[in-house]
């Protein structure tokens, strides 16, 4: 039984269907990412789990409780806005303390809890700043206190380092990874970041046009995608068309164009094949290298980054470059690609 | 230089805005009743006359009950409209608006006899009610205009952050939107109990026997011998706007985002 | 692409807001659309039957007829106010604006921390009353008003000068006088909204400060002077209490005779077709100018 379960819930504005029949299903206690492009539907799934829009079909239940019909301030979600919504009439201790004086709790008690909390998000002695003195970090750490201290079952978080710039949100991936398993709430992000999704989440949903189309952790996600636009959405890739030459027991070979015959490891296929199937190779750039290969090209253009070098290798009769990363010398002349049989990606080919 | 030079022209236009006000206080306080050069002493009667003059009491006290209801209403109109219009995608917004606001472009002379017109033909007695509706058609655009920035820059989310603390409609209004709105809402207040209080033509033909404050003093003008007393009135109006205003502009711009902080008309 | 389907989808949350509260929001919009109906609609429509009806007897009695525009437009007199109307409404238009734009630059531009205090200390006259200020331009412009009398007193002349008062040039410098700050604010709001590196940008290419002004500043502040011209210009063609106090006979406008219609003589169906007409012939003019000013910035572009 998992901890938040959203089964078959659409979603629809006008005519325009926004979530499409999404399943998710997220374990207590992790850190959870809906990782997509804007417009894809990841905001609409995480508002309608806070109660902030309704589902036209489907169920959203937490901790086995269905929210259907549940408005979004009696739901034990708390939620860390895109723009923080900071109230801006109220200094930061009162931000901190707006979702307690419902509680009950005694003077003292409210304070002790929110001081602590400020403490936990390092904003101690804070209290008294007004919203138009505080940094955007501040910002966010307000926002995340005052959605943590309410104690919530599952904290939403919407984009909440898109308004922060590189170092600032490099320094907050860190922490908000830290502050999750320190308090072992469960998280759930939505971010169009991979980077930002792939360094924090233990699992991470891609969605693209309403659908999920993989729930995977990072790992997985990048080295296994199970589809063409999970492998592009995430990181750099090279595509390369295939079709399915001989199966034999756990060794797949392909016919592979302009790389030639290509051996595959039948466990590459998360899908079914049969000879003479279209199927789509990929390779993530440094799993190529550049010399002992089987297939000759040339560089075309180089950038240095520092630990490693960025290339693009023409090969004769292909239109794109294929991108390489490698961290070796800088190659003269001619080069030789090549990789490990182990490291091709295999996917489902669609018209 | 060409900065010095514009802040001459500044200083002169500042004096043109303001000498020709300015004589309505020091003629009041002049000993003549004639209202010349030279002076002719200093005097204080012209005020204890106003304060004797219980036609002129009146007339205040009825443009104050005009002001202050047709500023609560206009307000209370404005505000909904301005919700209606801001949080909602309704089909016709921009011809209702469009609608709202053409007082802006009509004569205050053609909306009086209008208004009149109506009155007479259903038989409906003038009185300070039918002022207090003409001046309605006249403020309303003014308070929807104020409370719409207000609402424009106002950020939903916050809303949604209350709620999402656990605060339902009602609270999340009172603990929220209203103190966030509050500037706007004393603002539009202000703006359309002056713009009434001041309002003279269609209240001229709307006003029937109860006079306001400026239809009274339009009668005054024809007498010169009343015309002391009558400075004495404005310089004190004068006062009083001056006070408000300065109120006003410090509420307005106490402001709900200080980075959304603008000074406009 | 991506922002774009943001803005549409957060559209689309409004949308689906509204299905649920839609009527919410018409009820919302419905209190004061009423009382827009009742003060502004209803009167406006009255008004145009009473413009349709003959001099004598019920309204429309006999059918509509349209002698009363016939009236309006044939007799010669009221053409001849009409114009004279729209001349001193253009004139203090054209005064109000040029005597304004430098002030409001000024305050935009060379005002530094004081601002805010420049634009209160402008708008403060104007909170006063309307009724004051223009008589305020009586006992200064009058036969024995405040220049006449100074002027005598230090002996510059021995008799008043008759030619201040009562005549469309006192009407003039009234009007300019109490329509400054619906001027100013719009010139202001629009120079202050320039993007001062595009300054930046103009004298980095090499314009000095008089070309940089003419090409940058002035055509990105025109929807100010616009806007500015038009807030002056539709008010002051029906102005009442200005012509009435300081204009006499030759400075008589479009709103005396219309409420004289009202008043005393009583012939309402020609002070209806009086008033429409004056409206229209605004609203036309106005129309015309806001499309001749966009032309004009679309050619100068």
């Amino acid at each position: 039984m998992s901890f938040l379960s959203v089964t078959r819930v659409i979603k629809r504005f006008g005519d325009v269907e926004a979530v499409k029949a999404v399943d998710l299903e997220v374990p207590r206690g992790a850190f959870f990412a809906l990782l997509g492009p804007s417009g894809c539907g990841k905001t609409t799934l995480l508002r309608m789990i806070a109660g902030f829009e309704q589902p036209d079909d489907g169920v959203i239940a937490i901790d086995g409780v269905a929210m259907n019909g549940v408005p979004a301030h009696q739901r034990p979600t708390n939620m860390v806005f895109q723009s923080y919504a900071i109230f801006p009439h109220l200094n930061v201790f009162d931000n901190v303390a707006y979702g307690l004086r419902r509680d009950g709790l005694g003077k003292d008690a409210l304070r002790a809890r929110v001081e602590a909390m400020l403490a936990t998000v390092r904003l101690e002695g804070m209290g008294a700043r007004r919203a138009d003195q505080l940094s955007g970090g501040q910002r966010q750490r307000v926002a995340l206190a005052r959605a943590l201290v309410k104690q919530p079952k599952i904290l939403l978080l919407d984009e909440p380092l898109g308004a922060l710039d590189k170092r600032l949100r490099e320094q907050m991936q860190v922490e908000l990874r830290a502050l999750q398993k320190s308090l072992g709430i469960t998280f759930l992000l939505v971010t169009h970041d991979q980077e930002e999704a792939l360094s924090m989440a233990d699992h991470i949903a891609v969605m693209n046009g309403g659908r999920i189309l993989q729930i995977a952790s990072p790992r997985d996600l990048y080295e296994r995608p199970n589809c063409r636009e999970v492998a592009d959405f995430i990181g750099e890739i090279n595509f390369f068309h295939a079709s399915v030459k001989e199966i034999a027991g756990d060794n797949v070979t392909c016919n592979a164009g302009l790389l030639g015959i290509v051996p595959v490891p039948r466990r590459a296929f998360g899908f079914a094949i049969a000879a003479g199937d279209h199927v789509l190779l990929a390779l993530r750039p440094e799993r190529i290298t550049l010399s002992g290969g089987t297939v000759a090209g040339e560089i075309a253009a180089a950038s240095f980054l520092g630990e490693r070098s960025h290339y693009h290798a023409r090969i004769a009769g292909r239109s794109e470059p294929v991108f390489v990363a490698s961290s070796g010398p800088a190659p003269q002349g001619p080069v030789m690609l090549g990789w490990n049989p182990a490291d091709v990606i295999a996917l489902p080919f669609v018209e | 230089m060409r900065n010095r030079g514009l802040l001459v022209y500044a200083a002169a236009y500042l004096a043109f805005l303001y000498l020709p006000v300015l004589f309505l206080p020091l003629f009041s306080f002049n000993a003549s009743q004639y209202i010349a050069f030279p002076l002719t002493g200093f005097t204080t009667q012209w005020y204890t006359a106003l304060f004797a003059d219980t036609a002129m009491l009146q007339a205040l006290s009825n443009s104050l009950k005009v002001g202050v209801v047709t500023a609560i209403l206009s307000t209370l109109l404005g505000l909904l409209a301005a919700k209606a219009v801001t949080q909602y995608r309704l089909k016709g917004t921009g011809t209702a608006l469009g609608f709202i606001g053409l007082p802006l472009f009509i004569p205050d002379v053609v909306l009086g006899i209008a208004l009149l017109l109506l009155l007479a033909a259903i038989g409906f007695p003038l009185s300070l009610a039918t002022v207090v509706l003409g001046h309605l058609c006249l403020c309303t655009p003014f308070a929807l205009a104020v409370l719409i920035a207000r609402f424009e820059g106002f950020d939903r989310s916050l809303e949604e952050a209350s709620a999402d603390l656990g605060e339902n409609g009602w609270m999340t209004f009172w603990r929220v939107t209203f103190p966030l709105m509050l500037p706007g809402i004393t603002a539009s207040l202000l703006l359309t109990f002056i713009t009434s209080f001041d309002e003279f033509l269609i209240a001229y033909f709307l006003s029937g026997t109860d006079a306001t404050l400026p239809v009274f003093f339009w009668s005054q003008l024809r007498f010169p011998a009343r015309l002391p007393v009558v400075l004495a009135l404005g310089a004190l109006i004068l006062l009083a706007s001056v006070v408000l205003v300065v109120l006003a502009e410090v509420v307005r711009n106490r402001g709900v985002a200080p980075d959304k902080k603008t000074i406009g008309a | 692409m991506g922002k774009s389907l943001i803005s549409g989808f957060s559209g689309g949350v409004q949308v689906a807001k509204a299905e649920d509260g839609n009527d919410a929001g018409y009820l919302l919009l419905s209190p004061t659309l009423a009382v827009m109906a009742l003060t502004l609609a209803a009167p406006l429509a009255l008004l145009f039957l009473y413009s349709l009806t003959r001099t004598t007897g019920p309204v429309l009695e006999g059918g509509a007829t349209l002698a009363q525009y016939a009236e309006v437009l044939g007799r010669e007199g009221y053409r001849a106010l009409f114009w004279r109307s729209l001349d001193i409404s253009a004139v203090v238009t054209l005064a109000t604006v040029a005597l304004a734009y430098p002030m409001a630059y000024f305050v935009a531009f060379h005002a530094g921390r004081r601002k805010f205090l420049w634009l209160i200390a402008l708008t403060i006259p104007f909170w006063t009353s309307y009724l004051l200020r223009v008589f305020a331009w009586k006992i200064i412009l009058g036969y024995g008003g405040v220049i006449n009398s100074a002027l005598i007193s230090i002996g510059l002349i021995s008799a008043p000068l008759e030619f201040l008062l009562y005549n469309p040039f006192s009407v003039v410098v009234t009007l300019t006088h109490a329509w400054a700050a619906f001027a100013i604010l719009p010139i202001y709001v629009s120079l202050e909204k320039i993007d001062r590196s595009l300054l930046e940008a103009a004298t980095d290419l090499g314009d000095g400060p008089l070309r940089r002004f003419l090409r940058i500043t002035l055509p990105l502040s025109m929807p100010g002077v616009i806007g500015a011209a038009l807030l002056v210009f539709v008010p002051t063609t029906g102005d009442y209490v200005t012509p009435t106090l300081v204009g006499g006979p030759q400075g008589a406008m479009i709103a005396n005779i219309i409420s004289v219609q009202f008043d005393r003589v009583g012939n309402w169906p020609l002070g209806a077709a009086l008033a429409l007409a004056s409206m229209a012939v605004v609203g036309v003019l106005a129309m015309l100018f806001v499309a001749a000013a966009r032309a004009a910035a679309k050619a100068a572009r």
